[in-house]
């Protein structure tokens, strides 16, 4: 027994239709720790190297972490892994909600989904009973609709997966949805489980997670969830959720405009957290065991229709809203709820869009191939390319490939505003006065994610404090000075070690990140779940080394990948910014490549972006250094 | 003293349901809890808490007289019960529960560990 796991990994060879249950191996979760430890360490060991991403020898993997399902707070964290179709390098994302709980309620620590189904199938799982059946009838379903008929199908007691019309046709960034509103959004994950014909998985688990001292769960769980209630977030930044930071973004010029052409929209508060109160909201909507739900549900009243969504949260706000010039709070929600439905994620169809509409703009696409006019500010032009991309019709089969392959494919200098890294769209933070957070995203190992890390607050406010902290700031906009380029890496660095711990132990990170919520809960909760106790520094060195192993994975899968991936848009580096708070700044190419060499000296890879053999070796990694040197792919040095 | 369950405020996280079990049972199970939780998706978009009353149904309902009555909170008395399902069935609120791994029913013993936790104030405990 493993105390703060289930015990299992189960795999399904859906080609075979055969099932294995086999035990969690202690040196794995020791030296893993879970959820995203546990996904680079699969895909590594698993993956067949140069595999197709929409090919049957992908793998699907969904693994929970170690004080998943247990009572703290914010427990309910699934970490999602597969060789990503959108980039060709290592994948993952996750989500809330409470799937990752219910699997290991049910026995489960992960997932590993491998093969294809001959059929359109639904995966069921209650305990220790598995079954895949056929759900013809549900593919081409939208993930919401399919997950309230299976519900009432099933019953309410499972949580389920769905993806739409999206990920059953490959797009690229498809995504995953799950209790009405909660997406692993990033990587195309939805389009590898639409590739192995699953349409839907449904777990419930009726059972008993281990845990090493259930008196002492019970006593610090309780401690915990009355100590975050003298945080002052917990008042201040709940209301809103993630989009209460909408105004800050925009105050400080970080707020994508236009495809990325500004970064300052003064119609922020007609968009911002106030309006989604205002205009939207019926209830907070809450993930497994959160006290602090960001969620908010509601109701969207548009010229296009009504609908029932949740959200739109601030990358939402900022991909479908401001970078595609959307002003109405109404009419984001219901371009986000078009994407939920289809099964596309809010920021790559966000910048695809944007990045569409631009080239029309430009004369770059015409109306014809795009099949109407398209501009910017107009929900309906959204939604056109949206449902066009989801079912690969007419401009969508081109845009089905993400931003990168999409502009290589229209050329005409249309590359350099195609908004992304490494293939991956561009999150909602605009960088081109905010070096530490640049490097972030450039270096990010999924792609321009702001997951990763965070230090946009100490790029343009110089604080280190949290979110919250952030959002209370007293100021008005000013026009910010230009930002330093040099000693940004260690922090950046630190942020990458620091927010990825949380998708290894299977939590949200927004307790922590948005309200300060203080380390020492988080230590005290994993040794009493655990009976380990590690130190948070220790779960860092781990954190630590799932970050050389995923890069490790995309250099082995990308051929010659290194340093020429990590470079962002030609646009950041070209185009000052004209107007707002960071009017005329920009980064040049060679302020980029100051903060890459720092970066990767820093981290002890070669100048070239590889982990070298020492590096991988100080890490534990040394099977990992030896397989890279078969490939011929690790660092120099 | 009663639990009042406040569903507007509920934001549908089931803390409340870990903590029952843990704290009745010791186990990290929210299937061991004695009160449920559900969402109304997507429309209307609310969230329902269902908790036991103490109405005292379950104890008429019990053929053995196993649920007795003490200041006003019944509870099961489990080397009595001969796991018939007859308060099960009988629970006007539904919120009486068999589990697979238990030899007696699972009720409210309104230790208000939910109300505790309750980060959104949605239980609360009211006194007489």
């Amino acid at each position: 027994m493993l105390p703060g796991y289930a015990g299992t990994i189960l795999r399904i060879d859906l080609t075979q239709d055969k099932i294995a249950k086999q035990p969690l191996p202690a040196e794995m979760a020791h030296s893993f720790i879970g959820g995203r430890g546990f996904v680079a360490k699969t895909l590594f060991d698993e993956l067949p190297p140069q595999a197709d991403p929409l090919g049957p020898e992908n793998l699907f993997i969904a693994a929970s972490g170690p004080m998943s399902g247990h009572f703290m707070p914010a427990s309910g964290k699934t970490h999602f892994g597969c060789k990503s179709p959108a980039t060709g390098g290592y994948g993952d994302s996750n989500l809330g909600g409470h799937f990752g709980p219910s699997l290991k309620y049910a026995g489960y620590d992960m997932l590993i989904l491998t093969g294809r189904a001959p059929q359109a199938s639904l995966l069921v799982i209650e305990d220790e009973r598995i079954a895949l059946k056929p759900a013809g009838d549900l593919w081409g379903m939208g993930s919401i609709a399919t997950e309230a008929r299976l519900k009432a199908e099933l019953g309410d007691a499972y949580q389920i997966l769905t993806i739409g019309p999206a990920g059953e046709n490959g797009v690229v960034y498809a995504c995953i949805t799950h209790d009405f509103g909660r997406q692993a959004g990033r990587v195309g994950i939805g389009a590898v489980l639409g590739s192995k014909n699953i349409k839907a998985i449904a777990v419930k688990g009726t059972g008993s997670i281990p845990v090493a001292d259930p008196k002492a769960a019970l006593t610090e769980g309780l401690n915990a969830f009355q100590a975050i209630r003298t945080k002052p977030g917990f008042t201040g930044w709940t209301p809103e959720g993630t989009a209460g930071i909408t105004d800050w973004i925009n105050r400080v010029g970080a707020f994508p405009t236009r495809n990325f052409q500004t970064s300052y929209w003064d119609q922020h508060t007609q968009i911002n957290g106030a309006a989604i109160l205002r205009e939207l909201k019926i209830t907070d909507k809450g993930c497994y065991c959160c006290p602090t739900p960001c969620g908010k549900y509601g109701k969207a009243r548009t010229g296009l229709g009504d609908v029932y969504v949740e959200g739109p949260e601030f990358e939402t706000i900022s991909l479908l809203g401001s970078n595609c010039l959307i002003g109405e709070i109404s009419e984001i929600a219901y371009a986000n709820y078009v994407c939920d439905e289809l099964g596309l994620d809010t920021i790559s169809a966000g910048v695809v869009c944007s990045w569409a509409i631009e080239c029309y703009e430009k004369g770059l696409l015409d109306r014809e191939t795009i099949g109407r006019d398209v501009q910017f500010g107009d929900l309906a032009s959204v939604v056109h390319l949206l449902e066009c991309i989801s079912r690969r019709e007419g401009i969508g089969d081109l845009l089905a490939h993400g931003v990168k392959t999409a502009a290589q494919k229209v050329g005409q200098g249309s590359e350099a505003f195609a908004i992304h890294v490494k293939g991956l769209e561009w999150s909602g933070y605009e960088c081109r006065n905010a070096p530490g957070m640049m490097l972030a995203y450039m270096t990010s190992d999924i792609g321009a994610h702001h997951a990763r890390a965070w230090v946009l607050g100490h790029d343009l406010a110089g604080s280190s404090g949290s979110v919250h902290d952030l959002i209370a700031s007293k100021g008005k906009r000013e026009r910010l000075p230009k930002s330093e380029v040099t000693g940004r890496a260690a922090n950046v660095i630190a942020s990458q070690h620091l927010r990825p711990l949380f998708d290894l132990l299977g939590i949200c990170r927004l307790q922590f990140m948005e309200l300060g919520f203080e380390v020492e809960h988080y230590e005290r909760l994993f040794a009493v779940i655990t009976g380990n106790p590690l130190s948070w520094d220790d779960m860092l060195a781990v954190s630590e080394k799932v970050w050389h192993l995923t890069r490790s994975i995309s250099a082995r899968e990308l051929q010659g990948f290194g340093r020429a991936w990590d470079y962002p848009p030609e646009r950041f580096m070209a185009e000052p910014i004209p107007d707002g708070p960071n009017e005329g700044h920009c980064i040049s190419r060679a302020e980029i490549d100051i903060l890459l060499d720092e970066y990767y000296d820093l981290r002890g890879w070669d100048r070239n972006g590889l982990p070298t053999a020492a590096t991988l070796e100080r890490c534990g990694l040394k099977a990992v250094a030896r397989t890279m040197a078969t490939w011929a792919c690790h660092g120099d040095g | 003293m009663k639990l009042i369950a406040k569903s507007e405020h509920c934001s549908g996280c089931g803390a409340c349901k870990l903590v029952c079990g843990l704290t009745n049972f010791g186990q990290v199970n929210p299937a061991m809890a004695a009160l449920s939780i559900h969402g109304r998706f997507p429309a209307p978009g609310v969230y329902e808490i269902r908790l036991c009353d103490q109405c005292g149904v379950c104890a008429e309902a019990c053929p053995v007289e196993a649920i007795e009555e003490e200041n006003g909170i019944f509870l099961v008395d489990t080397d009595a019960c001969i796991t018939c399902g007859e308060c099960v069935d009988a629970c006007p609120h539904g919120v009486m529960f068999e589990h697979a791994r238990l030899d007696a029913p699972i009720k409210c013993t309104l230790c208000k560990a939910c109300a505790a936790v309750c980060p959104r104030d949605a239980l609360v405990i009211a006194e007489d």
